[in-house]
């Protein structure tokens, strides 16, 4: 007897036909770049969204992504993002950002935008280091890590503690979602997603803005194998950087 | 009677998805290489055990599993 099998896993919406990922093996940039367009797809505003690329390997969102996508400067994705906002609000706008353009050289920006309450969401890929210039340590890098700028290990006395950005923003009065996730297993993905989709409905309902933090995998520049560099994050990176949400008015107000 | 269907020329045998597989069906296929040099994993369900749970698909850092059908 035959029996018609239904599809449980597809392409997402938003994604071009011949995407082809240039991340290296084991990348966390694209298990997060597929959840923000299966969120885009459920949510059903694909089509009236735009994007804000930032630099690092967090650019590459071009390469699968069927939406507007506005370039930016260096850590001024939010600034970016503001301005399109501002004169465009009736679309969906999200920022694509690593920690080394989030955390390390823009986030004055990222800060004052959620002091503004900037009606729009942030994506932050946090995977501890600069990953597209080859592995050196960035503000988020916990103690210990070994980078390509801190051989022996990062060192409070040399280079300070690491910065705890979802714990920052959160303090800001106009954040109205903010949330520290990981992607370490399949458990982990679907929070993740269910957190990106909170932060998307949120810009919905208007309440201000949204922050999501991912801890991500860098296998290459941590040197490690993917395996082995997901039980870091499990085992090093979460101790650090704790998963929870740490800020929600999604519910209280709706 | 589950099946996923793996793009080999995407993948780069970074062996999440067989870390995940609750039944172990994802094995890496030793002996040759796709266009970009890298190796890549193969789909080996001979006695119909795959459960259909996506886990792999989930995981997949490039979407190399770009199908899975329940």
């Amino acid at each position: 007897m035959e029996q018609t099998l239904q599809q449980v896993f597809k392409r997402p919406e938003p994604y071009k036909k011949n995407y082809n990922y240039p991340f290296c093996a084991g990348c966390g940039h694209g298990v997060v770049l597929r959840l923000i367009a299966e969120v885009l797809e459920e949510l059903k505003i694909h089509t009236k969204t735009i994007a804000t690329a930032s630099v690092g390997c967090s650019i590459n969102l071009d390469k699968f992504y069927n939406l507007d996508i506005v370039g930016a400067d260096h850590g001024r994705a939010p600034c970016v993002a503001t301005g399109v906002k501002r004169s465009k609000p009736d679309k969906i706008v999200f920022t694509y950002q690593g920690d080394g353009d989030a955390a390390t050289i823009g986030f004055n920006e990222l800060m004052h935008t959620a002091l503004r309450g900037e009606n729009i969401t942030t994506i932050c890929v946090n995977n501890t280091n600069f990953g597209m210039t080859g592995g050196q340590a960035s503000a988020t890098s916990i103690l210990g890590q070994v980078t390509a700028t801190t051989k022996n290990g990062r060192d409070p006395k040399i280079s300070g503690y690491p910065a705890k950005i979802s714990e920052m923003i959160s303090n800001c009065d106009g954040a109205a979602f903010v949330a520290r996730v990981a992607i370490f297993s399949p458990q982990s993905i679907i929070k993740a997603k269910a957190a990106i989709k909170k932060a998307f409905e949120c810009q919905i309902k208007g309440l201000g803005f949204a922050f999501v933090e991912v801890i991500a995998a860098c296998p290459t520049g941590w040197k490690l194998k993917p395996v082995q560099a997901l039980e870091y994050i499990k085992n090093e990176v979460t101790k650090v950087h704790r998963l929870g949400i740490f800020k929600d008015f999604t519910e209280s107000m709706a | 009677m589950s099946e996923i269907k793996i793009d080999k020329e995407k993948c780069k045998s970074c062996m999440i998805c067989a870390s995940v597989c609750p039944k172990g069906l994802i094995k890496l296929n030793n002996e040759h290489v796709n266009h970009a040099g890298n190796k890549y994993v193969e789909f080996v369900d001979k006695n119909n055990e795959c459960l259909g749970c996506a886990l792999c698909a989930m995981s997949c850092p490039d979407m190399a599993i770009y199908e899975v059908l329940k």
